[in-house]
């Protein structure tokens, strides 16, 4: 579904992923994880599109497509949804009003009619359902004043409504307390499937206790440094990154 | 960064959508401004010998008065002598229905999604078409007779009403009260007249609706809104003008006459001429709008939305009379491209326990200049007077400019006067937050706009509201991306 290969970008000057290969197939879950500042968001940034970040090597295919020709918009009609570890505010839009304008591009894009308000609305009660949130922060006007959790549920909630192929969460867990903890991961876990794909951006083996990778790997100076399974999160638990690290200057 | 000013550089806006030219066949005056046209404007008109007296004072105050220059926007000199000051389309003297109106005329008007024939009008509205100098049709006037509203063309209540005309005109804006509202009283043309008896609340939206057509022709539209007693009414005005190279000026007055208990809302969807993309041609709305709550609880609220013209120059007022009455001013004010606005309001407190609200949103794009400028007085009688004001500027992009000029005034200290003040730019973050949920760029600045503004815009009655969120998006269109 996605093969990276040896990715490189920069801002401005500063060259912050320095050749990554990755790939990523239909049905799997992978779990990237990483010392602060290693470059995890940034890798999402650019999957996404995000403008700031020069691509100055390597090439991203996804689904068959060269990814990084694609603008944003085009890319998420395509399947691609971030969770932001910032989500962003915007005062005056409802999350409701914001998720009607964007699924009904995407389901234009699919070919699929727009939704009238009824059936939107069916949609939304059912996915709200699904990550427990409340209609009333949905009406609010997007992240303003939400707590550090409703920004995240809130993210998974979106992400419900999207029903993408490429779900990238980018420390989707942090800040949660431990039932909203399983409340996201049953709402990511609801997303799997074989034709669905899952990048699980954490610090902690926690969240992969409940949403299962299959595989585990260390980005470290903007370089995937170590692969491995679902234990190679446990080890790092329990030992750190420090033997990792060296084992990288070393290499 | 380079990329965010470049990504805000392509203003490249739709074209303006209302710039085509009706064919109409045209009387109109010679061009230039002295004492024989305004004559020739009032035997056109066939207007009372006090009217035309009162025209030809204010002229002659007018000639002595110099063209104010404090705003914040730049034009060159206007050459009042090369001006049209009344242009009329060529139909029968008073059309008694719609079938008597020539059909080009209903036609215009219908490109511009107004209908004035009988069966496709928006129920519920009630519409004055006003075409160049003259009042075109004015729809639902029997309707709302049988309750004893008055609305219609203001030549016609100068026929028809004329003590009411009379003791009304001026009597909110005196002619002597600026430049431009000296100049309106000598020249206006045509406008809207409204009547609300005493008690009468108008069951529908009544609305102006403004259209310069002819070349080289300024407009000089008049409005008299009088609300008796306990009375309430919901007014809106629009307006449009083709697209031409050279500017052209329209200087209105807006009259507000409100009584004890009465309540006027006035909604503004201002969609005039811009011009181009490099700033050539566009209309110069040069505009005087004031209220007056005479009586008391008497409540005055104007909306506009302001996304044309290439100058803006209005401050709709509210002059608090009565006690305990209120005056509520919520603006939307965006500039693309070579647009220049200078807006705001005004709120003199006379009255005691007299309130005031300003809720400004200024929206800036391209090369454009966008200043609030308001004032809030407080007189010495004015016991417990209270004022609050938010101004909040939006930028988009970083070669235009966002000014803020509030002048406060505090004669008596038992009152209170908040005043907020905030400055945002268009988030790149904002926008690419929108576009991986699959919205597209533009899509994406018209939610962040419209949520932005949405505190004004839900003050406008329901049907204009859409209108005015599809305006600003269609404003904006190309501003980013
Ligand atoms: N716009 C930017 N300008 C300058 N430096 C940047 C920018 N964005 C990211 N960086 C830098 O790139 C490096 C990688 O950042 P990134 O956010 O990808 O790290 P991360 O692995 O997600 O870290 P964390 O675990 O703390 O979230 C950091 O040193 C960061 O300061
Ligand atoms: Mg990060």
């Amino acid at each position: 579904m996605l093969t990276i290969r040896n990715l490189y970008a920069r801002v401005g000057d500063k060259e912050i992923l320095k050749g990554i290969d990755l790939e990523v197939k239909a049905g799997e879950v992978h779990a990237i994880m990483g010392p602060n500042g290693s470059g995890k968001s940034t890798l999402a940034a650019v999957l996404a599109g995000r403008e700031d970040f020069e691509v100055t090597d390597g090439s991203v295919e996804y689904l068959g497509k060269n990814l990084l020709e694609m603008e944003p918009d085009e890319r998420a009609r395509e399947g691609i949804f971030l969770a932001f570890q910032y989500p962003v505010e915007i005062p005056g839009v409802s999350t409701i009003n914001f998720m009607k304008t964007a699924v009904n591009q995407v389901r234009i894009h699919r070919g699929q009619e727009p939704l009238d308000a009824v059936s939107f609305l069916q949609l939304m009660k059912e996915k709200m359902k699904l990550v427990d949130i409340d209609q009333a922060l949905l009406s609010r006007s997007l992240n303003e004043g939400f707590s550090g959790g409703e920004k995240k549920r809130n993210e998974i909630f979106q992400m419900a409504m999207l029903e993408p192929r490429l779900a990238i969460l980018d420390e989707t867990d942090s800040g949660l307390d431990i039932d909203a903890l399983k409340i996201v991961a049953n709402g990511v876990n609801k997303l799997r499937s074989k034709d669905n794909a899952i990048i699980v951006v954490t610090h902690y083996q926690r969240l992969l206790n409940y949403i299962v990778p299959d595989f585990v790997h260390v980005l470290y100076k903007g370089r995937i440094v170590k692969s491995g399974g679902k234990e190679l999160a446990l080890e790092l638990e329990s030992k750190g990154y420090d033997w990792i690290k060296s084992e990288a200057e070393v290499a | 960064m380079a990329k965010d000013n470049d990504i805000l550089d392509e203003i490249t806006s739709k074209e303006y959508e209302h710039g085509w030219t009706a064919n109409i066949e045209m009387e109109s005056a010679p061009k230039g401004l002295n004492e024989d046209i305004i004559r020739f404007i009032s035997a056109k008109k066939q207007e009372p010998e006090w009217l035309l007296e009162w025209r030809l004072k204010a002229y002659r105050i007018w000639k002595e008065m110099k063209e104010p220059r404090w705003a914040n926007v730049t034009y060159p000199e206007i050459n009042y002598q090369d001006i049209i000051y009344y242009a009329a389309p060529k139909q029968k003297a008073s059309p008694k229905s719609l079938d008597e109106v020539d059909p080009e005329l209903l036609r215009t008007f219908e490109r511009l999604g107004i209908s004035l024939t009988e069966q496709k009008r928006l129920t519920g509205v009630a519409v004055d078409a006003v075409l160049d100098s003259v009042s075109v049709a004015t729809t639902f006037k029997e309707k709302l007779a049988e309750l004893g509203i008055i609305f219609c063309s203001f030549s016609e209540a100068v026929r028809e009403h004329p003590e009411l005309v009379r003791k009304y005109l001026g009597s909110v804006v005196p002619m002597t009260d600026n430049y431009f509202a000296a100049l309106n009283s000598a020249v206006f043309s045509d406008g809207s007249f409204c009547y609300i008896p005493k008690g009468v609340r108008c069951p529908m939206e009544l609305s102006t609706y403004f259209r310069i057509n002819a070349a080289n022709t300024g407009q000089f539209e008049r409005t008299l809104i009088v609300a008796d007693e306990g009375s309430y009414v919901s007014y809106l005005e629009g307006c449009t003008a083709p697209m031409r190279d050279e500017h052209q000026l329209h200087a209105a007055v807006v009259e507000i006459y409100v009584m004890k208990d009465a309540h006027v809302k006035y909604s503004t969807v201002q969609n005039w001429y811009p011009g181009d993309k490099e700033g050539k041609g566009g209309i110069y709305n040069f505009v005087t709008k004031r209220a007056l709550c005479a009586g008391e609880n008497s409540k005055v609220s104007w909306t506009q939305v302001e996304t044309g013209s290439a100058i803006t120059w209005k401050y709709p007022s509210c002059i608090l009379k009565g006690d305990n009455s209120s005056g509520e001013f919520y603006s939307v004010a965006v500039t693309n491209n070579y647009q220049q606005a200078d807006t705001g309001t005004k709120m003199v407190h006379i009255g005691k326990n007299t309130r005031s609200r300003i809720v400004s949103k200024g929206i800036s794009a391209g090369r454009s200049q966008n200043s609030y400028r308001g004032q809030v007085h407080i007189l010495k009688r004015a016991t417990n007077a209270r004022n609050f004001s938010q101004c909040d500027s939006l930028l988009m992009g970083d070669k235009c400019g966002a000014h803020t000029f509030p002048y406060i005034d505090v004669e008596n200290n038992t009152s209170r006067v908040e005043h907020e003040a905030t400055t945002s730019k268009i988030g790149e973050d904002q926008i690419f937050y929108c576009m991986q949920r699959g919205i597209d760029e533009e899509s994406a600045v018209a939610l962040i706009v419209n949520g932005y503004a949405k505190e004004v815009l839900n003050q406008l009655p329901m049907e204009f509201a859409v209108e005015a969120q599809k305006l600003l998006a269609l404003t904006l269109e190309g501003s980013v991306g």
